[in-house]
């Protein structure tokens, strides 16, 4: 058994955050189950929000205001508050620590428009921000080396908590095979996304939900899971983001008949209305027969842009075209569909991170989430675009100073080793052994198609039950699907196997929650109840897993300040 | 579609005592990337097939592997254009202990940073104190695009892996880790340039990189590390960092192609040793045997060349 004060699950930006705050005074451990730099945070491209206010007036009222809106006012708004509020000085600190932005003329951070933000308030590194965060934190944490201990492609696969409090976490070394009890004072959760259950998305192979998994199995609910954003401009066929900053710069979104349909769906926003208004205007096309050539995509036109802009400001998403589907957005228009982009949903946390698992605000003690594995919630319905990075960097931020105070008074535990090895080895064998006929692979992607197509952009009650019956017939049939890797060193046929069991895991808690949320709000769009409908649901849900497997769902209440719910037009 | 012959080399410490190669024949589907291909296999193929993966979109640098020969992003390949009459071969980066298939050995690699301090030194790193400093420090936009190929870097390690001088010294630092070294140098924000570059000057450093150009050509990114190994070597010169082999070669070959056009060869070792450096010169005389026996040592006579006046004419125009 490995036993650290503090033990931090992932190394995107929120991971890495929270550890630079703690690692001083308590030994720290990083357990990531990619190289740091490997983590998807490194994925985003467009931008992170604070009101710097660099290139015009800006406020973090205001900043609030269009997030609160943006989330269809189903975002806490006593978090965000506290969000806007700490972002200008979040993006200041990673400026400090070194991170590379693209500046202004008189070398201030440059920043620039994003769906849903009334200011041009996106802090940028040309359109590989998220790399360039990443990167700063990943040379903070190895200038700590001698503090922060980071275990990289170890693989978690188990969250400790009895009576309430939070252990440890049990783990697989994906290069030996060898399974270890970690244990800790402390135990913080910031895995990340869970969008690869799509078959269209923008996230990462990782993006696999594994900690929301292991929090659910703990008997901790998740929040809103019912809430996945699509990105309106993912490539045709591949679902690899075009980042909203191609729109930010000025792109047009184009129909088959070569309109800028946007005219219709958000007058005055135009492109750059919130997310889940752009993708179900770009399905709404499509689905109408307008689009390209009859089928399911449109373009997103930068040719107007010109040569100079595109390959100072989109570099990256010029290459992305190139390479992945031949297309050079200086001459032709990109192809382009809804992605599964962003998880909204996730492990219910307070302000500082606190795992919190119901109405009354009952803590796991010892246990924290922060970044998109997280539910806080400051995103609602729908997060507005750039506010992620800022999610992950404040709340990490928080955390990790919650962390630090929390550290200081707790206690190890004492933790059955061999008990909680031979419950994960038991789970591992049963994958390992089944002699059954059924592939992964095929299994995988009908979950991904089903997802896709009935729990997707637009969902209605019968296609959503056909989906639920569709995702248990899967789970059954994994219990027949065979690993063929017999081997300790890197398995990594059983990783893909543990993350298809997540999978089917969570997609039936997105399904069951989107099933019972009978209204219209942000991302999630119900044909058969196309309405926003505050009086019954202005509320969040709160999955849980009952002992016999079956899912309960709870409700709890929004916090509201200063923002009264009120009709959202762009 | 068309059928191709994708030829892998397998590798299972637990089953192998050495690496073999291993024929897969598969339709490759339109616009599938080399990515694609290797996860069909093994999800269609041969599941024990093991290969790195995640963003597959070209930013996290898990996926490369040598396609024919060389290091490639898996992920931003097109299948296409790898298949050579109907085969494509697959191999794990070069550069590196392999631990299974595709799978190679990250950690001398990612340990390295450690010995240029990638991290920007400034009085206000960190948090705490910068909570009283409530600005960005400013920077031009010449000064950003100065550190912003070297920041595009995705530590893949595709540089390492064709690597010549790392071929031949394993504790060379390396393209990626000098490239990286070059993004804190040229940052206005630093304020370690001086240490840096010292440090950068020792051996293993930049004046053992072999000029091979392998990893400009390898990289996926804009770094051309090559490109900012030169920029290092630059700034050591201007900033009179010349108490090295490295620079004293640079020097010495500069100052032999000024006084007679061409390279005096029995000087030019002398000088990137140090005039002064005993020991330095005693190990050269091994050497200048072998190559004497070898009938390798240059002419003991040192003539100029015809074109002095050029030569001399190029210097004052670089000069100016
Ligand atoms: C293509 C793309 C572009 C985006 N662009 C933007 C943008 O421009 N602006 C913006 O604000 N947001 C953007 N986002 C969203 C944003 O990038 C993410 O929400 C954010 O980076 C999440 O950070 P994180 O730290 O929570 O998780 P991640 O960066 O995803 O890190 C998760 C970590 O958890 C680890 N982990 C997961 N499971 C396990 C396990 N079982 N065992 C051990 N470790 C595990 C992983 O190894 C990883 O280190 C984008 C997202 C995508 C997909
Ligand atoms: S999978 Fe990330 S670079 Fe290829």
């Amino acid at each position: 058994m490995l036993t650290h004060d503090v033990i931090i699950v992932g190394a995107g930006l929120a991971g890495m955050r929270a550890a630079l705050e703690v690692c001083d005074k308590y030994d720290t451990a990083i357990i990531t189950k990619v190289y740091p730099t490997r983590s998807h945070s490194g994925a985003a491209q467009g931008g992170v929000a604070a009101s710097l206010a660099n290139s015009t007036d800006d406020s973090w009222e205001l900043h609030m205001y269009d997030t609160v809106k943006g989330s269809d006012f189903l975002g806490d708004q006593d978090a965000i508050e506290m969000m806007v509020k700490d972002a200008p000085h979040a993006i200041i600190e990673m400026e400090h620590m070194g991170c590379v932005f693209s500046r202004t003329e008189d070398g201030r951070i440059a920043q620039r428009e994003f769906g849903g933000h009334s200011r041009p308030r996106a802090c940028y590194a040309a359109d590989r921000t998220g790399h360039a965060l990443l990167h700063a934190l990943y040379e903070q944490v190895i200038k700590k080396a001698d503090k922060i201990k980071i275990y990289s492609e170890w693989y978690i696969l188990s969250l400790i908590v009895e009576d309430n409090v939070c252990k440890g976490v049990v783990t697989y070394d994906i290069k030996t095979g060898r399974l270890e009890v970690l244990r800790g004072k402390a135990v913080l959760f910031a895995t990340g996304g869970y969008g690869r259950a799509f078959s269209i998305t923008s996230n990462a192979f990782a993006s696999t939900g594994d900690g929301i998994i292991a929090a659910y199995r703990a008997g901790i609910p998740l929040e809103d899971m019912e809430f996945v954003q699509f990105h309106p401009t993912g490539l045709y066929g591949q679902g690899i983001l075009v980042s909203e900053a191609a729109r930010g710069e000025g792109g047009y979104l184009v129909n088959g008949k070569g309109e800028r349909f946007m005219e219709k769906y958000a007058k005055a926003k135009m492109e750059l209305a919130p997310r889940d208004i752009v993708s179900r205007s770009v399905q709404t096309e499509v689905n109408e027969g307008r689009g390209i050539n009859g089928k399911d995509y449109v373009y997103i036109d930068l040719r107007h842009l010109g040569r100079e802009k595109i390959l100072e400001k989109l570099p990256q998403i010029r290459q992305l075209g190139i390479d992945f589907i031949g297309v050079d957005c200086i001459e032709k228009p990109i192809p382009i569909q809804p992605t599964a982009h962003y998880s909204m949903g996730g492990i219910p946390a307070d302000k500082d991170g606190q795992v919190i698992i119901d109405d009354k605000g009952t803590k796991i003690t010892g246990f924290f989430a922060a970044g998109e594995c997280a539910c806080v919630s400051v995103h609602g319905a729908n997060r507005l675009g750039t506010n992620s990075l800022l999610d992950a960097l404040v709340f990490g931020r928080r955390t990790g100073k919650a962390l630090m105070e929390f550290t200081g008074n707790a206690k190890l535990h004492d933790i059955n080793k061999n008990q909680e090895i031979s419950s994960v080895r038991g789970r591992i064998d049963t994958i390992m052994n089944t002699s059954g006929t059924e592939s992964m692979n095929n299994i995988r992607n009908e979950l991904k198609e089903i997802m896709m197509s009935s729990c997707g952009v637009f969902r209605n009650k019968e296609g959503l039950e056909t989906c639920l019956k569709k995702v248990k017939e899967l789970q059954g049939r994994f219990k027949k699907a065979k690993v063929t890797d017999r081997g300790k060193t890197f398995n990594s046929e059983l990783i893909e196997a543990v993350e298809l069991q997540h999978m089917l895991e969570y997609s039936e808690v997105i399904v069951v929650s989107a099933i019972n949320r009978e209204e219209s709000r942000g991302s999630h769009a119900r044909t058969d109840f196309p309405k926003r409908d505050d009086a019954k649901w202005l509320k969040h849900t709160l999955s849980y897993k009952k002992p016999d497997g079956g899912i309960e769902l709870k409700y709890k209440s929004v916090t509201i300040t200063k923002h009264q719910p009120e009709e959202r037009k762009y | 579609m068309s059928k191709v012959i994708f030829s892998i080399r397998r590798f299972n410490p637990e089953k192998d005592s050495k690496p073999y190669y291993k024929d897969y024949e598969m339709n490759v589907p339109e616009g599938a990337t080399v990515l694609d291909c290797l996860n069909l296999i093994k999800w269609t193929k041969d599941g024990t097939l093991t290969h790195r993966m995640s963003c597959r979109s070209a930013i996290c640098g898990s996926c490369a592997v040598k396609v024919n020969g060389h290091p490639k992003l898996a992920c931003k390949t097109q299948a296409a254009e790898e298949i050579i009459n109907g085969r494509m071969k697959i191999e794990p980066l070069g550069n590196a202990k392999v631990l299974k298939d595709l799978v190679v050995d990250l950690e001398p690699f990612f340990s390295k940073f450690q010995k240029v301090k990638p991290w920007l030194v400034t009085e206000a790193a960190g948090s705490q104190q910068s909570a009283v400093n409530v600005k960005e420090t400013r920077q031009s936009p010449e000064d950003f695009h100065r550190i912003d190929a070297a920041s595009t870097c995705i530590m893949c390690a595709s540089c390492v892996s064709d690597c010549n001088s790392w071929a031949s010294n394993e504790k060379f630092f390396g393209p990626a880790v000098l490239a990286k070294a070059q993004r804190f140098v040229d940052d206005s924000r630093d304020k370690a340039t001086l240490e840096r570059v010292i440090n950068l000057s020792e051996a293993n450093g930049i004046w053992d990189c072999t000029h091979c150009g392998e990893c400009v050509e390898r990289c996926p990114a804009e770094v051309k590390p090559m490109d900012r190994i030169v920029s290092l070597r630059t700034t050591a010169i201007k900033m009179g960092i010349v108490n090295n082999n490295g620079a004293r070669h640079v020097e010495g070959f500069v100052d032999s192609i000024r006084s007679s056009g061409r390279l005096n060869e029995n000087i030019i070792p002398v000088k990137s040793m140090g005039i002064f450096n005993i020991p330095g010169l005693l190990s050269l005389i091994p050497v200048g045997i072998r190559m004497f026996l070898k009938g390798k040592n240059p002419p003991i006579i040192h003539k100029h060349i015809d074109e002095m006046d050029d030569v001399k004419r190029i210097f004052k125009r670089l000069k100016k």
